[in-house]
Protein backbone atom coordinates (compact mmCIF):
# COMPACT_ATOMS: atom_id res chain seq x y z
CA UNK A 1 0.00 0.00 0.00
CA UNK A 2 1.28 3.63 -1.13
CA UNK A 3 1.43 5.61 2.26
CA UNK A 4 -0.40 9.16 2.09
CA UNK A 5 1.77 11.88 2.11
CA UNK A 6 0.98 15.63 4.18
CA UNK A 7 1.75 18.89 2.22
CA UNK A 8 4.66 18.91 4.89
CA UNK A 9 6.32 15.39 3.87
CA UNK A 10 9.21 17.10 1.81
CA UNK A 11 9.77 19.27 4.50
CA UNK A 12 9.91 15.97 6.91
CA UNK A 13 12.85 15.00 4.47
CA UNK A 14 14.28 17.38 4.17
CA UNK A 15 14.86 18.01 8.00
CA UNK A 16 16.22 14.31 8.09
CA UNK A 17 12.82 13.05 10.23
CA UNK A 18 12.23 9.37 11.04
CA UNK A 19 8.76 8.22 9.40
CA UNK A 20 6.38 6.22 10.00
CA UNK A 21 3.08 4.65 9.21
CA UNK A 22 0.63 5.89 11.00
CA UNK A 23 -2.75 5.51 10.08
CA UNK A 24 -1.78 5.09 6.48
CA UNK A 25 0.29 8.17 6.46
CA UNK A 26 3.78 8.45 5.83
CA UNK A 27 4.68 10.76 9.24
CA UNK A 28 7.17 11.76 11.25
CA UNK A 29 7.96 10.16 14.60
CA UNK A 30 10.94 12.19 15.11
CA UNK A 31 13.65 14.39 13.78
CA UNK A 32 16.53 14.15 15.91
CA UNK A 33 15.31 13.30 19.42
CA UNK A 34 12.39 12.80 20.71
CA UNK A 35 13.14 13.93 24.21
CA UNK A 36 14.54 17.18 23.06
CA UNK A 37 11.31 17.77 21.23
CA UNK A 38 9.28 17.05 24.14
CA UNK A 39 11.40 19.62 26.06
CA UNK A 40 10.89 22.16 23.64
CA UNK A 41 7.37 22.10 23.98
CA UNK A 42 6.97 22.29 27.71
CA UNK A 43 9.80 25.49 27.67
CA UNK A 44 9.43 27.06 24.56
CA UNK A 45 7.67 25.96 21.63
CA UNK A 46 7.40 22.52 18.98
CA UNK A 47 5.11 22.42 16.32
CA UNK A 48 3.02 19.01 15.09
CA UNK A 49 1.97 18.74 11.76
CA UNK A 50 -1.30 16.65 12.45
CA UNK A 51 -2.42 17.08 8.75
CA UNK A 52 -3.78 13.45 8.69
CA UNK A 53 -6.47 14.47 11.08
CA UNK A 54 -9.54 15.21 9.37
CA UNK A 55 -11.44 18.91 9.59
CA UNK A 56 -15.49 18.53 8.44
CA UNK A 57 -17.67 20.97 7.95
CA UNK A 58 -21.49 20.29 8.69
CA UNK A 59 -24.06 22.56 7.51
CA UNK A 60 -27.87 23.41 7.41
CA UNK A 61 -30.40 24.68 9.49
CA UNK A 62 -30.94 21.67 11.27
CA UNK A 63 -26.99 21.22 12.31
CA UNK A 64 -27.32 22.30 16.25
CA UNK A 65 -30.11 19.50 16.56
CA UNK A 66 -28.09 16.69 14.38
CA UNK A 67 -25.13 17.41 16.85
CA UNK A 68 -27.16 16.91 19.84
CA UNK A 69 -28.30 13.42 18.99
CA UNK A 70 -24.86 12.50 17.16
CA UNK A 71 -22.14 13.28 20.15
CA UNK A 72 -22.63 12.65 23.95
CA UNK A 73 -21.37 16.02 25.32
CA UNK A 74 -24.01 18.83 24.47
CA UNK A 75 -23.23 21.06 21.59
CA UNK A 76 -26.11 23.62 23.60
CA UNK A 77 -22.86 24.54 25.66
CA UNK A 78 -21.56 26.31 22.54
CA UNK A 79 -23.51 29.67 22.08
CA UNK A 80 -20.16 32.15 21.20
CA UNK A 81 -19.05 31.97 17.52
CA UNK A 82 -15.80 30.15 18.01
CA UNK A 83 -16.53 28.38 20.63
CA UNK A 84 -14.82 24.44 21.05
CA UNK A 85 -16.32 21.25 22.69
CA UNK A 86 -14.46 18.34 23.24
CA UNK A 87 -16.77 14.89 22.84
CA UNK A 88 -16.91 11.53 22.29
CA UNK A 89 -19.56 9.70 19.17
CA UNK A 90 -20.71 6.99 20.59
CA UNK A 91 -22.34 3.57 18.80
CA UNK A 92 -25.57 2.75 19.73
CA UNK A 93 -23.69 0.40 22.51
CA UNK A 94 -21.98 2.99 24.39
CA UNK A 95 -18.34 2.23 22.11
CA UNK A 96 -16.48 5.12 21.38
CA UNK A 97 -16.47 5.74 17.68
CA UNK A 98 -13.99 8.33 18.35
CA UNK A 99 -13.14 11.45 19.97
CA UNK A 100 -13.63 14.60 18.51
CA UNK A 101 -13.77 18.35 18.67
CA UNK A 102 -16.13 20.48 17.67
CA UNK A 103 -16.59 23.86 16.71
CA UNK A 104 -19.60 26.64 16.61
CA UNK A 105 -19.36 28.68 13.69
CA UNK A 106 -22.54 29.63 13.06
CA UNK A 107 -26.15 28.81 13.53
CA UNK A 108 -26.03 27.03 10.26
CA UNK A 109 -22.37 25.83 10.21
CA UNK A 110 -20.11 23.76 12.36
CA UNK A 111 -16.65 21.95 12.60
CA UNK A 112 -15.85 18.78 13.70
CA UNK A 113 -11.86 17.78 13.81
CA UNK A 114 -11.53 13.96 13.80
CA UNK A 115 -9.01 11.10 14.25
CA UNK A 116 -6.39 10.19 11.15
CA UNK A 117 -7.82 6.39 11.56
CA UNK A 118 -11.12 7.15 12.16
CA UNK A 119 -11.98 9.33 9.65
CA UNK A 120 -13.42 6.80 6.78
CA UNK A 121 -15.47 5.34 9.42
CA UNK A 122 -16.89 8.99 10.53
CA UNK A 123 -17.24 10.08 7.66
CA UNK A 124 -19.61 7.32 6.57
CA UNK A 125 -21.42 7.12 10.11
CA UNK A 126 -22.01 11.18 10.13
CA UNK A 127 -23.46 11.07 6.30
CA UNK A 128 -25.49 7.78 7.81
CA UNK A 129 -27.28 9.54 10.93
CA UNK A 130 -27.11 13.54 9.14
CA UNK A 131 -29.02 12.45 6.27
CA UNK A 132 -32.53 12.28 8.23
CA UNK A 133 -31.39 16.09 9.45
CA UNK A 134 -30.61 17.21 5.80
CA UNK A 135 -27.51 18.53 7.45
CA UNK A 136 -24.61 18.61 4.49
CA UNK A 137 -20.83 16.75 5.13
CA UNK A 138 -18.19 18.44 3.54
CA UNK A 139 -14.43 16.74 4.30
CA UNK A 140 -12.00 19.25 4.13
CA UNK A 141 -9.13 17.69 2.34
CA UNK A 142 -8.24 20.74 1.19
CA UNK A 143 -7.07 21.71 4.54
CA UNK A 144 -4.08 21.08 6.27
CA UNK A 145 -3.28 20.95 10.30
CA UNK A 146 -0.80 22.45 12.59
CA UNK A 147 -0.58 22.32 16.23
CA UNK A 148 1.64 24.96 17.46
CA UNK A 149 2.21 24.25 20.83
CA UNK A 150 4.07 25.78 24.27
CA UNK A 151 4.69 28.72 26.46
CA UNK A 152 5.78 31.00 23.69
CA UNK A 153 3.94 29.41 20.59
CA UNK A 154 1.01 31.79 20.24
CA UNK A 155 3.76 34.75 20.43
CA UNK A 156 5.58 32.77 17.55
CA UNK A 157 2.36 32.51 15.55
CA UNK A 158 0.85 35.80 16.03
CA UNK A 159 2.94 37.64 13.82
CA UNK A 160 2.57 35.04 10.67
CA UNK A 161 -1.45 35.21 10.29
CA UNK A 162 -2.98 37.39 7.82
CA UNK A 163 -3.45 41.16 9.67
CA UNK A 164 -7.15 40.33 10.10
CA UNK A 165 -6.66 37.45 11.93
CA UNK A 166 -4.32 38.83 14.33
CA UNK A 167 -6.28 40.93 16.80
CA UNK A 168 -8.93 38.23 16.79
CA UNK A 169 -6.58 35.27 17.32
CA UNK A 170 -4.21 36.73 19.74
CA UNK A 171 -8.29 37.54 21.77
CA UNK A 172 -9.00 33.67 22.11
CA UNK A 173 -9.44 32.05 25.17
CA UNK A 174 -9.13 28.46 26.12
CA UNK A 175 -10.91 26.12 23.20
CA UNK A 176 -12.52 29.03 21.55
CA UNK A 177 -11.36 29.50 17.60
CA UNK A 178 -11.23 32.28 15.12
CA UNK A 179 -10.96 32.50 11.16
CA UNK A 180 -10.53 34.87 8.06
CA UNK A 181 -11.74 33.15 4.98
CA UNK A 182 -10.00 29.58 4.89
CA UNK A 183 -7.20 30.11 7.80
CA UNK A 184 -8.92 29.10 11.07
CA UNK A 185 -7.14 29.11 14.44
CA UNK A 186 -8.01 27.26 17.62
CA UNK A 187 -6.25 28.28 20.80
CA UNK A 188 -6.47 24.06 21.17
CA UNK A 189 -4.02 21.25 21.68
CA UNK A 190 -2.80 17.96 23.01
CA UNK A 191 -0.10 18.62 24.90
CA UNK A 192 -1.02 20.14 27.66
CA UNK A 193 1.16 23.46 26.97
CA UNK A 194 -0.99 26.70 25.44
CA UNK A 195 -0.73 27.26 22.08
CA UNK A 196 -2.69 27.02 18.93
CA UNK A 197 -4.21 24.34 16.47
CA UNK A 198 -4.01 25.85 12.78
CA UNK A 199 -6.81 25.08 9.91
CA UNK A 200 -5.65 26.15 6.54
CA UNK A 201 -5.01 25.07 2.51
CA UNK A 202 -2.30 23.01 2.07
CA UNK A 203 0.23 25.74 0.21
CA UNK A 204 -0.40 28.48 3.26
CA UNK A 205 0.26 25.83 5.87
CA UNK A 206 3.80 25.17 4.28
CA UNK A 207 4.81 28.46 3.75
CA UNK A 208 3.41 29.07 7.94
CA UNK A 209 5.45 26.22 9.35
CA UNK A 210 8.93 27.40 7.33
CA UNK A 211 8.20 30.91 8.65
CA UNK A 212 7.57 29.30 12.24
CA UNK A 213 10.99 27.17 11.65
CA UNK A 214 12.58 30.52 11.17
CA UNK A 215 11.13 31.44 13.85
CA UNK A 216 12.79 29.29 16.23
CA UNK A 217 9.49 26.80 16.29
CA UNK A 218 11.05 22.89 17.10
CA UNK A 219 9.43 21.15 14.04
CA UNK A 220 8.25 18.03 16.59
CA UNK A 221 7.07 14.47 15.57
CA UNK A 222 4.69 12.11 16.92
CA UNK A 223 6.48 9.96 19.35
CA UNK A 224 7.23 13.39 21.70
CA UNK A 225 3.25 14.22 20.97
CA UNK A 226 2.10 11.13 22.59
CA UNK A 227 4.59 11.82 25.63
CA UNK A 228 3.17 14.91 25.81
CA UNK A 229 -0.21 14.03 25.75
CA UNK A 230 0.66 11.03 28.29
CA UNK A 231 1.95 13.53 30.87
CA UNK A 232 -1.12 15.59 30.32
CA UNK A 233 -3.27 13.05 31.37
CA UNK A 234 -4.93 12.62 27.44
CA UNK A 235 -6.48 9.94 26.22
CA UNK A 236 -5.70 8.54 22.59
CA UNK A 237 -7.93 6.87 21.00
CA UNK A 238 -7.61 3.23 19.66
CA UNK A 239 -5.20 2.98 22.70
CA UNK A 240 -7.13 4.11 25.76
CA UNK A 241 -10.65 3.81 24.27
CA UNK A 242 -12.44 2.29 21.22
CA UNK A 243 -15.73 0.90 20.12
CA UNK A 244 -15.25 -2.03 22.68
CA UNK A 245 -15.15 0.25 25.40
CA UNK A 246 -17.66 3.07 26.95
CA UNK A 247 -17.13 6.43 27.92
CA UNK A 248 -17.37 6.03 31.81
CA UNK A 249 -14.28 2.86 31.97
CA UNK A 250 -12.46 5.31 29.67
CA UNK A 251 -12.15 8.58 31.93
CA UNK A 252 -14.61 10.65 29.59
CA UNK A 253 -17.46 10.94 32.03
CA UNK A 254 -16.85 14.62 32.49
CA UNK A 255 -17.22 15.14 28.49
CA UNK A 256 -21.06 12.68 28.74
CA UNK A 257 -23.59 16.06 29.16
CA UNK A 258 -26.50 14.10 30.96
CA UNK A 259 -28.16 17.14 31.18
CA UNK A 260 -30.35 18.73 33.75
CA UNK A 261 -33.65 16.94 33.10
CA UNK A 262 -31.85 14.12 31.39
CA UNK A 263 -34.27 14.67 27.98
CA UNK A 264 -31.16 14.80 25.51
CA UNK A 265 -30.94 11.69 23.60
CA UNK A 266 -27.85 11.54 22.09
CA UNK A 267 -26.39 8.14 20.19
CA UNK A 268 -25.38 5.30 22.71
CA UNK A 269 -27.32 7.60 25.81
CA UNK A 270 -29.64 4.40 26.56
CA UNK A 271 -26.65 1.69 26.71
CA UNK A 272 -24.38 3.75 28.81
CA UNK A 273 -26.76 5.33 31.29
CA UNK A 274 -27.62 2.73 33.60
CA UNK A 275 -23.47 2.42 33.99
CA UNK A 276 -24.14 6.03 35.15
CA UNK A 277 -22.24 5.77 38.88
CA UNK A 278 -21.90 2.20 38.77
CA UNK A 279 -19.45 1.54 35.64
CA UNK A 280 -17.61 -1.77 36.86
CA UNK A 281 -14.47 -0.59 35.52
CA UNK A 282 -13.00 3.31 36.15
CA UNK A 283 -9.56 4.74 34.93
CA UNK A 284 -7.01 5.32 36.33
CA UNK A 285 -3.56 7.30 36.22
CA UNK A 286 -0.51 5.18 37.35
CA UNK A 287 3.35 6.75 39.06
CA UNK A 288 5.47 4.03 38.86
CA UNK A 289 7.49 3.69 41.97
CA UNK A 290 9.88 0.85 40.82
CA UNK A 291 12.26 0.25 38.04
CA UNK A 292 11.47 0.01 35.06
CA UNK A 293 9.07 1.22 32.31
CA UNK A 294 5.26 0.75 31.91
CA UNK A 295 3.76 -0.03 28.34
CA UNK A 296 0.18 -0.30 27.05
CA UNK A 297 -1.35 -4.04 27.65
CA UNK A 298 0.63 -4.43 31.26
CA UNK A 299 -1.24 -5.94 33.61
CA UNK A 300 -2.27 -4.75 37.60
CA UNK A 301 -3.39 -6.34 40.78
CA UNK A 302 -4.18 -4.45 44.26
CA UNK A 303 -3.57 -6.11 47.67
CA UNK A 304 -7.79 -5.81 48.17
CA UNK A 305 -7.73 -8.50 44.85
CA UNK A 306 -8.79 -5.92 42.53
CA UNK A 307 -6.85 -5.91 38.87
CA UNK A 308 -6.75 -3.70 35.89
CA UNK A 309 -4.75 -3.19 32.97
CA UNK A 310 -2.36 -0.46 31.38
CA UNK A 311 -3.95 1.00 28.49
CA UNK A 312 -1.43 3.65 27.75
CA UNK A 313 2.69 4.08 29.38
CA UNK A 314 5.34 5.30 29.15
CA UNK A 315 8.72 7.35 30.24
CA UNK A 316 7.72 10.87 31.00
CA UNK A 317 10.69 13.18 30.20
CA UNK A 318 9.84 15.78 32.60
CA UNK A 319 9.32 13.79 35.51
CA UNK A 320 11.59 11.18 34.58
CA UNK A 321 10.04 8.29 35.94
CA UNK A 322 7.16 6.24 34.25
CA UNK A 323 3.67 7.49 33.87
CA UNK A 324 0.30 5.55 32.61
CA UNK A 325 -3.10 5.34 32.29
CA UNK A 326 -5.14 1.86 33.32
CA UNK A 327 -8.46 0.58 33.11
CA UNK A 328 -9.32 -0.98 36.50
CA UNK A 329 -11.92 -2.19 38.87
CA UNK A 330 -13.75 -0.38 40.56
CA UNK A 331 -12.59 -1.39 43.85
CA UNK A 332 -8.84 -0.61 43.23
CA UNK A 333 -7.30 2.10 44.88
CA UNK A 334 -4.23 3.16 46.17
CA UNK A 335 -1.15 0.95 45.51
CA UNK A 336 -0.66 -2.11 43.09
CA UNK A 337 1.55 -3.95 41.42
CA UNK A 338 2.27 -3.64 37.76
CA UNK A 339 3.89 -6.99 35.88
CA UNK A 340 6.63 -5.39 33.88
CA UNK A 341 8.61 -8.27 31.64
CA UNK A 342 7.69 -10.81 34.00
CA UNK A 343 8.21 -8.92 37.12
CA UNK A 344 5.69 -6.93 39.64
CA UNK A 345 6.94 -3.87 40.19
CA UNK A 346 5.59 -1.39 42.55
CA UNK A 347 3.03 1.54 41.46
CA UNK A 348 0.37 3.68 42.81
CA UNK A 349 -2.85 5.36 41.50
CA UNK A 350 -2.87 8.94 40.70
CA UNK A 351 -4.66 11.57 39.71
CA UNK A 352 -4.09 12.81 35.98
CA UNK A 353 -2.86 15.31 34.81
CA UNK A 354 0.79 14.66 35.36
CA UNK A 355 2.09 17.28 33.65
CA UNK A 356 0.54 20.81 32.37
CA UNK A 357 1.91 24.05 31.59
CA UNK A 358 5.55 22.72 32.24
CA UNK A 359 4.73 21.83 35.76
CA UNK A 360 4.52 18.64 37.73
CA UNK A 361 1.29 17.96 39.39
CA UNK A 362 1.98 15.03 41.33
CA UNK B 1 26.31 6.74 9.31
CA UNK B 2 26.44 4.42 11.92
CA UNK B 3 29.54 4.01 13.37
CA UNK B 4 31.36 0.62 13.16
CA UNK B 5 35.00 0.41 14.77
CA UNK B 6 37.06 -1.72 12.98
CA UNK B 7 38.55 -3.54 16.24
CA UNK B 8 35.50 -4.81 17.54
CA UNK B 9 33.61 -8.02 16.84
CA UNK B 10 29.66 -7.77 16.03
CA UNK B 11 26.53 -9.74 16.88
CA UNK B 12 23.79 -9.88 13.75
CA UNK B 13 21.32 -8.20 16.98
CA UNK B 14 23.50 -5.52 16.97
CA UNK B 15 25.63 -5.86 20.22
CA UNK B 16 29.29 -5.28 19.73
CA UNK B 17 31.99 -7.20 21.82
CA UNK B 18 35.67 -6.02 22.31
CA UNK B 19 38.24 -8.62 23.79
CA UNK B 20 40.46 -7.02 26.31
CA UNK B 21 44.10 -7.90 26.69
CA UNK B 22 42.90 -10.45 30.45
CA UNK B 23 41.32 -12.63 28.06
CA UNK B 24 37.61 -11.10 29.44
CA UNK B 25 35.31 -9.25 26.64
CA UNK B 26 33.12 -6.06 26.95
CA UNK B 27 29.79 -5.97 25.39
CA UNK B 28 27.50 -3.06 24.61
CA UNK B 29 25.31 -2.38 21.44
CA UNK B 30 26.33 -0.89 18.33
CA UNK B 31 25.89 3.20 16.95
CA UNK B 32 23.28 1.86 14.99
CA UNK B 33 21.28 -0.11 17.47
CA UNK B 34 21.36 2.93 20.18
CA UNK B 35 20.30 5.27 16.79
CA UNK B 36 17.26 3.01 15.68
CA UNK B 37 15.76 2.90 19.47
CA UNK B 38 16.04 6.39 19.94
CA UNK B 39 16.55 8.34 23.33
CA UNK B 40 17.14 5.70 25.70
CA UNK B 41 15.78 6.02 28.98
CA UNK B 42 15.65 2.92 31.11
CA UNK B 43 18.84 0.38 30.68
CA UNK B 44 19.22 -2.93 32.67
CA UNK B 45 22.10 -4.83 32.76
CA UNK B 46 23.01 -8.71 33.80
CA UNK B 47 24.36 -8.90 37.24
CA UNK B 48 27.88 -10.03 38.16
CA UNK B 49 28.33 -13.70 38.39
CA UNK B 50 25.50 -14.71 36.12
CA UNK B 51 26.11 -17.13 33.77
CA UNK B 52 24.99 -16.10 30.22
CA UNK B 53 24.28 -18.96 27.29
CA UNK B 54 25.28 -18.05 23.66
CA UNK B 55 22.15 -15.60 22.40
CA UNK B 56 20.50 -15.55 25.82
CA UNK B 57 18.35 -12.81 26.44
CA UNK B 58 20.15 -10.90 29.24
CA UNK B 59 20.00 -7.15 29.03
CA UNK B 60 17.53 -4.59 28.42
CA UNK B 61 17.32 -1.63 26.70
CA UNK B 62 14.31 0.96 26.75
CA UNK B 63 13.90 4.41 24.54
CA UNK B 64 11.09 6.57 25.21
CA UNK B 65 9.78 4.21 22.53
CA UNK B 66 9.77 0.78 22.95
CA UNK B 67 11.80 -1.61 25.24
CA UNK B 68 14.87 -4.37 23.14
CA UNK B 69 16.05 -7.52 24.65
CA UNK B 70 19.73 -7.57 24.14
CA UNK B 71 21.38 -10.87 24.16
CA UNK B 72 25.07 -12.37 24.84
CA UNK B 73 26.98 -12.72 21.85
CA UNK B 74 28.59 -15.44 23.30
CA UNK B 75 28.78 -18.06 26.11
CA UNK B 76 30.53 -16.87 29.86
CA UNK B 77 30.11 -15.45 33.27
CA UNK B 78 29.49 -11.80 33.92
CA UNK B 79 32.15 -10.02 36.02
CA UNK B 80 30.68 -6.85 35.92
CA UNK B 81 27.95 -4.43 34.76
CA UNK B 82 28.01 -0.49 33.61
CA UNK B 83 26.44 1.02 36.83
CA UNK B 84 26.38 4.09 35.44
CA UNK B 85 23.73 3.46 33.15
CA UNK B 86 21.34 2.91 35.85
CA UNK B 87 21.15 7.16 36.55
CA UNK B 88 22.48 8.14 32.94
CA UNK B 89 20.74 5.55 30.11
CA UNK B 90 21.60 8.77 27.66
CA UNK B 91 25.35 7.57 27.40
CA UNK B 92 24.15 4.32 25.48
CA UNK B 93 22.94 7.25 23.02
CA UNK B 94 25.98 9.55 23.27
CA UNK B 95 28.84 7.15 23.64
CA UNK B 96 27.85 3.87 22.48
CA UNK B 97 31.22 2.19 22.20
CA UNK B 98 33.54 3.49 25.17
CA UNK B 99 31.28 5.22 28.20
CA UNK B 100 28.12 2.95 26.89
CA UNK B 101 29.38 -0.52 27.94
CA UNK B 102 27.03 -2.94 29.26
CA UNK B 103 28.90 -5.73 31.16
CA UNK B 104 32.24 -7.44 30.84
CA UNK B 105 32.29 -10.91 31.12
CA UNK B 106 34.92 -13.90 31.14
CA UNK B 107 33.98 -16.23 27.64
CA UNK B 108 33.80 -20.12 28.21
CA UNK B 109 35.88 -20.48 25.82
CA UNK B 110 37.79 -17.49 23.61
CA UNK B 111 36.88 -19.05 20.28
CA UNK B 112 33.53 -18.06 20.19
CA UNK B 113 34.38 -14.60 19.20
CA UNK B 114 35.59 -16.36 15.56
CA UNK B 115 31.77 -16.97 15.09
CA UNK B 116 30.92 -13.74 15.04
CA UNK B 117 30.70 -10.86 12.34
CA UNK B 118 34.18 -8.49 12.36
CA UNK B 119 33.45 -4.77 11.45
CA UNK B 120 33.14 -5.47 7.60
CA UNK B 121 31.15 -8.39 7.64
CA UNK B 122 28.41 -5.63 9.96
CA UNK B 123 28.93 -3.42 8.26
CA UNK B 124 27.83 -5.14 5.30
CA UNK B 125 25.10 -7.04 7.05
CA UNK B 126 23.87 -3.08 8.10
CA UNK B 127 23.70 -2.78 4.29
CA UNK B 128 21.21 -5.37 3.62
CA UNK B 129 18.46 -3.71 6.61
Amino acid sequence: MTLKHTALHAEHVRLGAKLVDFAGWDMPIQYSSQLDEHHAVRSDAGMFDVAHMTAVDLSGTRTREFLRKLLANDVAKLQVAGKALYTCMLRDDGGVIDDLICYFIDETHFRVVVNAGTTDKDLAWIREHAAAYGVEVRHRDDLGILAVQGPNARARVLPLLPAALRGPAEALGVFQAAWDGDVFVARTGYTGEDGFELMLPHAELVALWKGLLDAGVRACGLGARDTLRLEAGMNLYGQDMDESTQPLESGLGWTIAWGETAERDFIGRAAIEPLRGASPKKFVGLLLEGRGIMRAHMKLRFANGAVGETTSGGFSPTMKQSVGLARVDRAAEGACEVEIRGQWVAARIVKPPFVRNGKVLL
Amino acid sequence: MSKVPAELKYAKSHEWVKLESDGSVTVGITDFAQGSLGDLVFVETPAAGRKLGKEESCAVVESVKAASDVYAPIAGEVTANNAALGDSPEILNSDPYEGGWMWKMKPDNVADLDGLLDAAAYEDFLKTL
